[in-house]
């Protein structure tokens, strides 16, 4: 295996981009994405990456050059954050309806007001129901091993849709860790050339993005949730060839010390990796209490959760973003609605942590799992918050 | 684990500083992160940086609280705040100062151990600017014993590049010059 180098993140993922020989690149810059776009603009620049790097004015128009690139045929990437990813959301959705594979980095970041450049979920939530696959890291690493895997099953033919890899802002993104980086051999072997079943073309002439009428549109949605929702296979067969090529082994759904557990702790991200640790205290004190991680939040490795879940008696979420004047923050609403057929089920508690880059240590872990099990409601809980 | 926090002013270096220390202890086959206090840039504003050293993969990814070494680029930073804050008990405190250890530390009613050294000076001589970031990593290495010296020419050179000789030579004499009082 490759020796371990310190890099940043956000550059390690360009070059994973750049050793995924990208053939368009549209972004706009945007904190805490930035480096990524800017190492970007560097490899094409300097000519290590022989790509259109289009250095458009809006994220909106970012998307659209994405959808047109990847039209035509073209391996596309984009990154972006935050209000970013609200300028885009318009196209965001029309990228996954039509089908078009590319793959996007999320640099995770709360939305505004007020204007907060920090780490949350928020942003990726607004977007949840895009019908693109979403996937979200832990590490530095599995960032870096995700560029390829999201690039490999986007472009699928049988899949067909594209990917966003989600990537807490700064926790994430700006820190530098040992990453164990590919080689083009490798990338060759994993990655094959991007061949779509159906291109823009003026030698053979075809309409994309259609009018639809109401005769037609209901059977569009049930094609793209099928496209969707039949994607696993192809997702988990790419965490396997990648496992025989790196030895990391990927899942949809990961558990730490869960086996058996009372109480799991439900996460996605790198918060994920500090409740680790709170999860060694917990156990130290003779507490029964493990860790869920969830990689794949679209689509939703449904029949893994509900098996995991069921055993325990209860499960905290820690949710990353607030969804205002709802039932409950999303996480936790999904694994509610999830489980509330099943004959043995969970009491699933609601931690809202982190929001806006609120440090989050492993004792405020510990201490959130604490008052989940002891609060009389099930309403859920801003963690740390003030006044 | 051994965790760090440097302060400094932007442009000095100190995210620099941190990121080529993680960077050494990751080439010689350690475990280390290093992150910048998150947050917009400024020249000449405040700056912490943190890293963290361990033989095993390190999982903790909350900002650092309690450090058992803080580094300080640049001795104005002594009257904004008390860069000792959270400072674990048998830490050390380094500093760029052309002062004494005994009057710095009673300024700052501090008590433990210390390094001291005139990073600012040795960083004209050598380099020909005020930026204290590689002289630095001199001064943390001669009071810490965390790696070698040698560890860290690769990580400047790949920094570095053509002035990364410079760099290493004020490294060193930093290294000579630092005084550590316990």
């Amino acid at each position: 295996m490759g020796k371990k180098v310190g890099i940043e993140v956000s550059i390690a993922a360009a070059e994973a981009v750049g050793l995924c020989d990208v053939d368009v690149v549209a972004a706009y810059p945007i904190t805490p994405q930035t480096h990524v776009v800017e190492h970007l603009s560097e490899l094409v620049a300097s000519g290590d990456l022989d790509a259109e790097f289009v250095p458009v004015e809006s994220e909106h128009s970012a998307m659209s050059v994405c959808c047109g690139s990847s039209a035509v045929g073209a391996r596309t990437f984009t990154a972006t954050a935050a209000q970013g990813l609200a300028l885009m959301a318009e196209i965001v959705y029309i990228a996954s309806s039509m089908r078009l594979p590319m793959v996007m980095f999320l640099s995770n970041r709360a939305l505004s007001a007020p204007l907060s450049i920090w780490n949350d979920h928020s942003d990726t939530m607004m977007v949840r129901d895009s019908g693109w696959i979403q996937v979200f890291c832990e590490n530095g690493q599995e960032v870096y091993d995700a560029i390829f895997h999201s690039f490999r099953v986007s472009e699928d033919p049988k899949v067909s849709l594209p990917v966003m890899i989600n990537v807490d802002g700064f926790n994430l993104t700006h820190v530098i860790e040992p990453i164990e980086f590919w080689d083009k051999e490798m990338v060759k072997a994993y990655l094959p050339p991007f061949r779509p079943l159906s291109k823009l073309h003026p030698d053979k002439v075809l309409s994309m993005g259609a009018f639809g009428m109401p005769e037609i549109y209901a059977e569009q949605k049930q094609a793209h949730d099928v496209a969707l929702t039949s994607s696993t296979p192809v997702i988990l067969q790419g965490w396997d060839e990648m496992a025989k090529l790196t030895g990391r082994k990927y899942s949809a759904v990961e558990t730490y010390r869960a086996e058996d557990a009372e109480t799991l702790i439900f996460a996605m991200g790198s918060i994920c990796e500090t409740s680790t640790i709170a999860v060694d205290k917990m156990r130290e004190q003779g507490k029964s209490v493990g860790l869920v991680k969830l990689r794949l939040w679209r689509p939703l490795p449904m029949g893994d959760l509900r098996k995991l879940l069921a055993k325990a008696k209860d499960v905290v979420v820690l949710d990353r973003s607030i969804a205002l004047g709802a039932a409950n923050a999303p996480v936790t609403s999904e694994m509610r609605a999830l489980m509330y057929h099943e004959p043995q089920r969970p009491k699933i508690h609601c931690m809202i942590a982190g929001i806006g880059g609120r440090d989050v240590t492993p004792d405020d872990v510990v201490k959130m799992v604490n008052m989940a099990l002891s609060e009389k409601d099930y309403e859920y809980h801003i963690y740390g918050v003030r006044g | 684990m051994i965790e760090m926090r440097f302060h400094g002013r932007g442009g000095q270096g100190a995210v620099t500083c941190a990121e080529l220390v993680a960077q050494a202890a990751i080439d010689t086959g350690k475990y280390a992160t290093a992150f910048p206090s998150f947050g917009p840039e400024r020249r000449g504003a405040p700056v912490v940086a943190f890293a963290r050293v361990d033989d095993n993969p390190i999982k903790l990814r909350s900002k650092i609280y309690n450090p058992d070494v803080v580094i300080v680029l640049d001795p104005s930073l002594l009257e904004i705040a008390n860069p000792t804050v959270g400072l674990r008990e048998g830490g050390i405190l380094i500093i760029n100062s052309s002062h004494d250890p005994e009057s710095i530390k009673k300024q700052l009613g501090y008590k433990g151990k210390i390094a001291v050294v005139d990073a600012g000076r040795i960083a004209k001589e050598v380099l020909g600017l005020p930026i204290t970031n590689t002289t630095m990593v001199g001064a943390l290495v001669k009071s810490t014993g965390l790696m070698e010296v040698e560890s860290l020419k690769e990580p400047f050179k790949r920094r570095f590049g053509k002035i990364a000789a410079r760099n290493i030579q004020a490294m060193e004499r930093a290294f000579g010059e630092t005084l550590v009082v316990a």
